[in-house]
């Protein structure tokens, strides 16, 4: 299933085509309470059958601006607009999007079949047409055998399926998903998302997701937007926010990560050379950067792309430090090294534990070398 | 995963204390004494007939003459009483004439409380206990006389005849005070905590989110209000009905000070056979009969709480 989905989104970069048109748009969407600034002079463009991540901490403003596509809010700068069309002053029930809750939001005193076929209703469906669409949403989500239950006889995670089933009775043009999985255990979590992958591949629809959950987001989304403070900070696929981060804040907010401080003393072609004398480290990468000689920058390198050795490189060679084994997180899958450098910073490194060997070579208090290649790491301006 | 077995393992263990019995028996002795006791000794009465004595009745049990003086007395029970309740149409039309004001009553009471209560509930959550406290508020002050304060009002030189002539918008003075709608009005006023409380309680328990998904989902503001407000407040609107419903059949004092003749509710003809006609055995009769007729009621508005408590458990 996994290595269908991946063919199908390989192609898949609306983005990258000049030609593509935008489908949802943020235009310099600005949005106040009182003195609050919730969303700081956005400007974002997604793409039609995208699934797009808002991802960042609680309080960034990301649910504010799905809220303000939804209509439950209203830009108080700014336009926001959906397949071309300035929705200001449309009120939700006109719109047509839908959302699923966070708390799934179903209404207690209906079944899950009058639950779902409520939306239906309202657009004065034919009721054969209401019977049919429903059973087609009961089957998609696997819930025939209880359409005539009501929600507080079911469990968290069949209540989820009918909020699902609910949002997508209508099948709007862009689904709005509010922290969904939140709720649910970690399997039922992991499931679920391939699900969610498959049902918008099945369906052809644009989901809309957010999250402070940044795995999720890496697994569900075709792009995600790292938010803070009302601003995004980077709009990429997973991939490159992961090993392209632009900033501090993108590379600490997804997955770890070293920084290493120092200061650009060499630029040649396609190369930089940076040294931090207080760390003692001299990193030479194959990556120009746009930093001048001189200027304060951050080496920013993932713990699985450090090696550890207790054998010493080449003396002189760049791209290495020396430490101390400080503590060694064994999660069975890998092993996470950290590393006391002389000057107290700690690296960390990550080994895949590739044998069943219990005895490990390297262990706490071990003397050891980290190495890594000039293509490993990012160097970050800011 | 089946609703049975969540309620199975769900449901309280009765654990049995040493002296539980003894915590229990006071409210029971408590009810016993000043419920039962007095219930029995007006089902007593009932049963006797009226005589020109002290007490109007025959027969007295003398509780200290041993057991013969009380078969003795018991053998001089009849159920006449019983019996003229169905002869005399007064009665029967008073009982009418009570449930159909009750009716009414309680469904004007909703309406007028039902606004109240949702504006309460969507409030601010500063505001709440401000609001809650003017609706508590006049049951600080006395009953019959907020109720006498109404004839100040209604009455044809009242207050209300007074501010309607003076800006013009009648000529002769309404009569209010004497009639059905007076006393409709003093049961709604007088009333209308009884409904909003519950009304407030279930109303301020409804998630808001609820009603997005309803908008989101295409339903305007209004319909949402019908489709999932209104259904879920209902257990409060049951309980509201109750709560006013049940002790209106009984009122006395509010048909009294503001009806007038023609108002012939069950309590006042209660008053006047025990008062006017000092008849203490049929008054007893009409009281007994008018238990009997609320009991239905009562037990469906106790299923109902039940039902609703172990909803919410």
């Amino acid at each position: 299933m996994v290595a269908a989905v991946g063919s199908v989104r390989r192609s898949f970069a609306p983005w990258n085509d000049p030609a593509s048109k935008p489908f949802i748009e943020f235009r310099r969407v600005t949005k106040r309470f009182a003195d609050f600034v919730a969303v700081d002079d956005l400007s974002l463009v997604i793409y039609e059958r995208e699934f797009f991540a808002l991802l960042g901490p609680s309080g960034c403003g990301k649910t504010t601006l799905m809220r303000m596509v939804a209509g439950f809010e209203e830009p108080t700068e700014g336009a926001v607009l959906l397949d071309g069309q300035d929705l200001a002053g449309v009120p939700p029930y006109r719109r047509p999007t839908n959302m699923m809750f966070q708390s799934y939001a179903l209404f207690p005193h209906m079944s899950v079949e009058q639950n779902i076929a409520f939306g239906l209703k309202q657009d004065r469906m034919p009721k054969a047409e209401i019977a049919a669409r429903v059973e087609e949403m009961l089957n998609l989500v696997k819930l025939k055998p209880f359409a005539r239950r009501k929600p507080h006889q079911l469990s968290g995670g069949q209540r989820q399926r009918v909020a699902l089933a609910r949002s997508l009775a209508k099948k709007p043009k862009v689904l709005l998903l509010d922290e969904p999985l939140g709720a649910l255990d970690k399997k039922l979590r992991e499931e679920t998302q391939f699900e969610l992958i498959d049902l918008q591949q099945k369906l052809g629809l644009t989901f809309l997701i957010v999250t402070h959950d940044q795995e999720e987001a890496m697994t569900v989304a075709d792009r995600i937007a790292v938010m803070d403070h009302g601003r995004v900070i980077q709009v990429a696929t997973p991939a490159e926010i992961y090993e392209q981060p632009n900033s501090r804040y993108v590379a600490d907010f997804i997955g770890n990560i070293n920084l290493i401080e120092g200061r650009v003393t060499a630029t040649a072609a396609g190369a930089t050379r940076i040294e931090a004398p207080d760390s003692g480290a001299v990193v030479e990468i194959d990556q120009a950067v746009e930093a001048k000689l001189g200027d304060q920058v951050w080496f920013a390198i993932r713990p699985e792309k450090v090696r550890i050795s207790l054998d010493a490189p080449l003396s002189g060679s760049p791209n290495t430090l020396s430490g101390e084994v400080w503590d060694i997180g064994y999660l069975g899958d890998v092993s996470i090294y950290h590393v006391r450098l002389a000057n107290g910073a700690t690296i960390t490194a990550t080994v895949t534990n590739q044998t069943r060997v219990v005895e490990r070579p390297i262990t706490w208090e071990d003397k050891v070398w980290l190495t890594w290649s000039r293509d490993g790491g990012v160097v970050l301006a800011r | 995963m089946t609703a049975a077995a969540d309620t199975a393992t769900s449901a309280p263990r009765q654990r049995s204390h040493p002296f539980g019995w003894l915590v229990v028996a006071i409210p029971y002795a408590w009810l016993a004494v000043l419920f039962l006791v007095p219930f029995a000794i007006v089902v007593k009465i009932s049963l006797s007939t009226a005589a020109i004595a002290q007490p109007p009745y025959t027969p007295v049990i003398d509780i200290f003459g041993g057991i013969g003086a009380i078969t003795a007395a018991v053998r001089q029970f009849a159920i006449d009483n019983y019996v003229f309740l169905t002869e005399d149409s007064l009665y029967w039309r008073s009982y009418l004439q009570s449930l159909e004001i009750a009716v009414v009553s309680t469904f004007l009471t909703l309406l007028v409380g039902y606004p109240v209560a949702y504006g309460m509930a969507r409030s601010s959550r500063a505001m709440r206990p401000i609001l809650l406290m003017l609706v508590i508020l006049p049951f600080w002050t006395s009953f019959l006389i907020r109720v006498y304060a109404w004839i100040g009002i209604l009455k044809k030189e009242g207050l209300l005849n007074q501010l309607l002539l003076s800006i013009g918008v009648i000529h002769e003075p309404l009569t209010i005070l004497n009639t059905n709608l007076a006393v409709y009005i003093g049961i709604v006023y007088s009333y209308l905590p009884f409904m909003v409380l519950p009304l407030y309680a279930a109303l301020e328990k409804l998630d808001d989110t609820l009603l997005e998904a309803a908008q989101d989902l295409g339903c305007p503001p209004i319909k949402a209000f019908w489709k999932v407000t209104f259904p879920l407040s209902l257990p409060g609107v049951v309980a509201g009905c109750f709560l006013v419903f049940i002790p209106v059949t009984g009122e006395f004092v509010i048909p009294d000070l503001l009806g007038g003749t023609d108002t012939v509710m069950i309590g006042k003809t209660l008053w006047n056979e025990f008062f006017a006609n000092r008849d203490w055995p049929l008054a007893s009769a009409v009281a007994v009969v008018l238990l009997i007729l609320l009991v239905v009621p009562i037990v469906v508005f106790q299923n109902q709480e039940r039902k609703q408590q172990e909803k919410e458990g």
